[in-house]
Parts: C-alpha cells; sequence; structure tokens
C-alpha cells in the first residue's frame, strides 16, 4: 500500500434484497481526509451503501478495500473492522436504558477491553468538544433530538474510526436543531476525518463535501466537486434530480 | 426513508428514570387513594354503600338457601378449621418450597432459550432448532401431563444418576413448561427491540453476543416485566398440581383430611392459604404495570 493509494475503494459492488437489485455495481473510491457526499432519490440505495460498507449488509458481489485489504473477504474480522468505521444512522440509535456516558463508552471498554476510568476520562473530552459535557449523565430521551444525534457522532467517533459513514443523520431532526449537528460534521471534515455522507442537505453538500456523487439505479451515476457537479452536471438524470430538489427549495 | 430491515417506525422509547419521579411507596399509597380522589367524599360514601348492600344481598341470598346448613358444615366448619389447619399449612410450606426452586431455575433456562433462538448466522441454526423443539414441545404438553409423566415415568426408569425425587421431578416439569413459555415472553421482547438497536451495538465493533447481551436484553426485559409477573401469579397456583405425584403438599393434605373425616373445610384452608399469596401478589403486579406505563407515557417526548 502507498500513501496516496485511496482510503476505501469499492469494486462492482451489487446488492439485492430478493428480486430487488438495490447496489448494482458501485464503484467508488475514497481519499484520505476526502468528504464524500452521496446523493439521489429516495430508494437508490444510500443507506444500504452505507451499511454495506460497515458490514452489516452481506454484498452479492464485489468488494470493499479499506486500506487496501478486501473487508468482504471469506475470514475477515467483521468486528474488527466495524471498530475501524464509525457509522451514525438518520434516527437517533442511541441506547435508551443507558445514560449519555454509557451510550458513548460502550463500543471501547466492551469491543475494544479499554478500563471504564480512560474511557470515560476519553468520552468526557470530546463530550466537552461537541457541547454535551453537561448532558453525560442524562437519558437519551431526555435531551433534545440534536443532543442526541451528537451523542450519536461522539459514540461513532469513540474508536478513533479511519472512516465515518453518517447516513442522513439530520433528516429525522427539527429544522432548528440540524444547524447544530451540521456544524459538528462542519468541525470534522475541518479535522481532516475521512467521511462518506449519505445526504438530502444539498447546500450541505456543497459546503462540506469534497466530492459529490449521484447515485442512479444502484450505480454512481457521476462524482465530481462540488461546484462542478452542482453548476454543471454532466447528466441528464443528474440535472433532473438537482432540479426538482432545488424546486423543493432544498438547494 | 426509515433504514432497511425497519419498517419505517420510530423506535419505541422505553426508557424510564424513575429515581428522580417519586418514590414507589408515596405512588402506591397516591394510587390507593387515587382511586377515590376524583371524586371526593360524596363518591366515598356511595362507593361503600353500594359495596354493602351488593354484598349484604349476595350473602343473605346464599346463607338463606335451604342447603345453606348443610354447606356450612362440610365447608365452613370451625372445628375442621382448626384440625386441619396445621397439616395443610405444613404441606403448604412445601408448595412454597417447590414455588421458590421453580423460580430460581425458570428465569435462567428461559433466559437460556430464548437467547439460542434469537442468535443469528448458520453457525448457531442447531441452537435455533433445539430452542424451538423446547419450546414447541414443553408449551404443547399440558403441564398436568407433563407432572405425571415426569413424575412417575422417570424415576421409574431409574436412570443412573439423576435424582429420583418425585419432588424433583415435580419441579423439573414445572420448570421445563414455565421456562418454554418464559422464552416466549423474552423472545417477544427481544422481537420488540428495533432492529436498528442491534445494528447501532453492532457497529460499535461488539460480537453478536455483547450486542444481545449489553444492548438488546436490557430494553427486552423492561419490555416485558409484566407478562412475566403475570406468568409468576399463576407459577404460584400451578405448583398445586404436584399434588398429583402423592407429595403432601398443601392440596394433598386437605385431601388426606378430607378422606378421613369426609368434611371438605381442609380445602377452604389450602385455597385461603394460596389466596393469601396470589391475591397480594396479582394487586403489586397490577400496580407495577400501572406505574410502568405511565412512566411510559411520559417519557415518551
Ligand atoms: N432490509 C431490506 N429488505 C428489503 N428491501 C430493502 C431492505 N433495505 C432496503 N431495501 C430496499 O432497498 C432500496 C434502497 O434502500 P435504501 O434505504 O438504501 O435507500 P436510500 O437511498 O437510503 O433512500 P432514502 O433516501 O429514502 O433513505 C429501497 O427500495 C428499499 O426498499
Ligand atoms: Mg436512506
Amino acid at each position: 500500500m502507498t500513501d496516496d493509494s485511496p482510503k476505501l475503494v469499492l469494486e462492482g459492488v451489487h446488492k439485492s434484497f430478493g428480486d430487488k437489485q438495490v447496489l448494482n455495481g458501485i464503484d467508488l473510491a475514497i481519499d484520505d481526509h476526502e468528504v464524500v457526499c452521496l446523493i439521489g432519490p429516495s430508494g437508490c440505495g444510500k443507506s444500504t451503501l452505507l451499511r454495506c460498507v460497515d458490514l452489516l449488509d452481506p454484498i452479492d458481489a464485489g468488494s470493499i478495500l479499506l486500506d487496501g485489504v478486501d473487508i468482504t473477504r471469506k475470514g475477515v474480522d467483521a468486528n474488527e473492522v466495524r471498530r475501524r468505521i464509525g457509522i451514525v444512522f438518520q434516527s437517533f440509535n442511541l441506547f435508551p436504558h443507558m445514560s449519555v456516558l454509557d451510550n458513548v463508552t460502550l463500543g471501547p471498554r466492551r469491543a475494544l477491553g479499554v478500563r471504564k476510568a480512560e474511557a470515560e476520562a476519553n468520552a468526557m473530552e470530546l463530550l466537552e468538544r461537541f457541547g454535551l459535557a453537561d448532558k453525560a449523565d442524562e437519558y437519551p430521551n431526555r435531551i433534545s433530538g440534536g443532543q442526541n444525534q451528537r451523542a450519536a457522532v461522539v459514540r461513532a467517533l469513540m474508536g478513533d474510526p479511519d472512516v465515518l459513514l453518517l447516513d442522513e443523520i439530520t433528516s429525522a431532526l427539527d429544522p432548528e436543531l440540524v444547524g447544530e449537528v451540521l456544524s459538528v460534521i462542519r468541525g470534522l471534515a475541518e479535522r481532516g476525518l475521512t467521511m462518506v455522507l449519505a445526504t438530502h442537505e444539498m447546500g450541505f453538500a456543497r459546503d462540506v463535501a469534497t466530492t459529490v456523487s449521484f447515485l442512479h439505479e444502484g450505480r454512481v451515476l457521476e462524482s465530481a466537486p462540488p461546484a462542478e457537479l452542482f453548476a454543471d452536471p454532466r447528466f441528464e438524470r443528474t440535472q433532473q434530480f438537482l432540479r426538482r430538489v432545488s424546486e423543493a427549495g432544498r438547494l | 426513508m426509515a433504514e432497511p430491515g425497519r419498517s419505517g417506525s420510530e423506535p419505541v422509547e422505553l426508557t424510564e428514570r424513575p429515581e428522580e419521579e417519586q418514590p414507589p411507596r408515596g405512588r402506591l399509597l397516591a394510587s390507593v387513594s387515587g382511586f377515590f380522589a376524583e371524586e371526593g367524599a360524596r363518591a366515598v360514601v356511595v362507593a361503600m354503600v353500594s359495596t354493602i348492600v351488593f354484598f349484604g344481598v349476595a350473602i343473605a341470598l346464599v346463607v338463606s338457601s335451604p342447603n345453606w346448613p348443610k354447606l356450612k358444615s362440610q365447608f365452613f366448619s370451625a372445628e375442621d378449621f382448626s384440625a386441619s389447619f396445621p397439616d395443610v399449612l405444613r404441606g403448604f410450606w412445601l408448595n412454597i418450597e417447590l414455588f421458590f426452586w421453580a423460580m430460581l431455575v425458570i428465569p435462567v433456562m428461559a433466559m437460556l432459550v430464548a437467547v439460542m433462538r434469537s442468535l443469528r448466522g448458520p453457525a448457531f441454526f442447531p441452537f435455533r432448532l433445539l430452542a424451538v423443539v423446547f419450546t414447541d414441545l414443553f408449551r404443547g404438553i399440558p403441564l398436568y401431563l407433563l407432572i405425571v409423566l415426569l413424575g412417575f415415568g422417570l424415576p421409574a426408569l431409574d436412570l443412573g444418576g439423576l435424582p429420583n425425587g418425585v419432588k424433583f421431578w415435580g419441579i423439573a416439569a414445572l420448570a421445563l413448561s414455565y421456562s418454554a413459555y418464559t422464552a416466549e415472553i423474552y423472545r417477544s421482547g427481544i422481537d420488540a427491540v428495533p432492529e436498528s438497536q442491534r445494528s447501532s451495538a453492532r457497529a460499535l465493533g461488539l460480537t453478536q453476543w455483547q450486542a444481545l447481551r449489553f444492548a438488546i436484553l436490557p430494553q427486552a426485559v423492561r419490555n416485558v416485566v409484566p407478562a412475566l409477573m403475570n406468568t409468576v401469579v399463576s407459577l404460584q397456583k400451578d405448583v398445586a398440581l404436584i399434588s398429583v405425584l402423592g407429595i403432601r403438599d398443601a392440596v394433598r393434605e386437605a385431601e388426606i383430611y378430607t378422606s378421613r373425616t369426609f368434611n371438605y373445610t381442609s380445602y377452604v384452608v389450602a385455597t385461603l392459604l394460596f389466596l393469601l399469596i396470589s391475591v397480594p401478589l396479582t394487586r403489586f403486579v397490577d400496580w407495577f404495570t400501572g406505574r410502568d406505563r405511565s412512566m411510559r407515557s411520559q417519557s415518551q417526548v
């Protein structure tokens, strides 16, 4: 592996649910420190793609390489891979029976065997950074959606992942809470964390992405820097999609 | 769009934070007095009068029946009550003991079965199969038959190494049957935890077992506490079925007394003893379930 080889590579990734072909040969290469935004109509497979990368769903064909190593091969320890990849889902998936602090330290303590005191010290540092230090002992249903989602980001960051996957993490939020979560992501982008995010927030994608990839019918139809893709999409499909989005007032 | 594998519904918020809210005892009192609270003093008087009238009429009807004196001497005789009481009570302690052992075994065995059944992946197929066979079998056999089969059958086989006591097999029958039911209760609790919770746990790098242990099971058990407690009430009564094995429990003692004296008061003694445990237990379950429900609706922000 050389330094300039991509961090994450998807080659011909196929995935179907029953008869339904959801991913139909996804090719994607993501460099270190890149922020890739996946856009596309609802149902085009963005969530499925992210879940496959985190090995939460098995793929049918193709391969996914992390640091040049195929993580979809037989015999790869999926738990090991998942520890190197963080993921945050659309709806808050903090564990409701645990305090924020316990949620955030569960992974390091159980999966990585970090001692409790150490895990909690690390957690408090991160919670502090994300403005959640005073919520550490609260339970998820006692804090706002935005705070939940920020806590979920902290939880995903605890293992110091190589790549962070974010699946429409603001779409379940009240509009006034979207900003606080997006600014957290912006901060992570500035720190150079490699991220792949599925989003409907085109403004945000334009702002934070290094590359925007448009998914259509289970393939990456086109990928380009945001300025280029939003201003001058090459494909008719992309244009149509962007036009619809801008009519809906989301651009 | 929801994530795959979830039918679009938001995860049910199941958390509760009881500590700060009200001490349980305060809540119990509040809920008892709450029975009347809204209507005030007049309502209390109305309720009392109508209760007295209702039960008064009912009792008067029974007592005025021409057969009442005979019935009274056969079922409610004071002498027979005190004569049979010590033996029946001693038998009842045995019921309590059996109940106690069953209560130790059932939660553990049931959890084991439920966990085996919810493991995923082809490697765990034999475990899942075993769990399915277990629940189908022991839920399918009437408890009474199971007690007879195990209690009379297995000791007769005289298998080396296994205890021969009728008591042991009686408890085993209860434990197997109730574990099968309880495992299904646990499983329904596990199934009610949104799939996304499992994904979240796995995404942290937890193994399948760790995800169950730390993320899924605590929520699952919380989901089904009321159902579990109802099972306890019903177990407490079903313990009496063991008397069929000739074990001298409360029911058996009552039977012995009756066959000696042709008086049924001993059965009433046994009935009262069972009620003494099961009524408070049922009240407690009701109170707890109500509290649980109100706390959940509070936490639904
Ligand atoms: N577990 C599953 N079983 C069956 N079908 C599924 C499953 N998960 C996803 N699908 C289907 O796969 C397709 C792609 O779903 P996916 O959630 O990846 O889309 P998406 O691009 O994330 O959409 P959205 O923008 O609405 O979130 C959809 O048609 C969906 O119905
Ligand atoms: Mg999605």
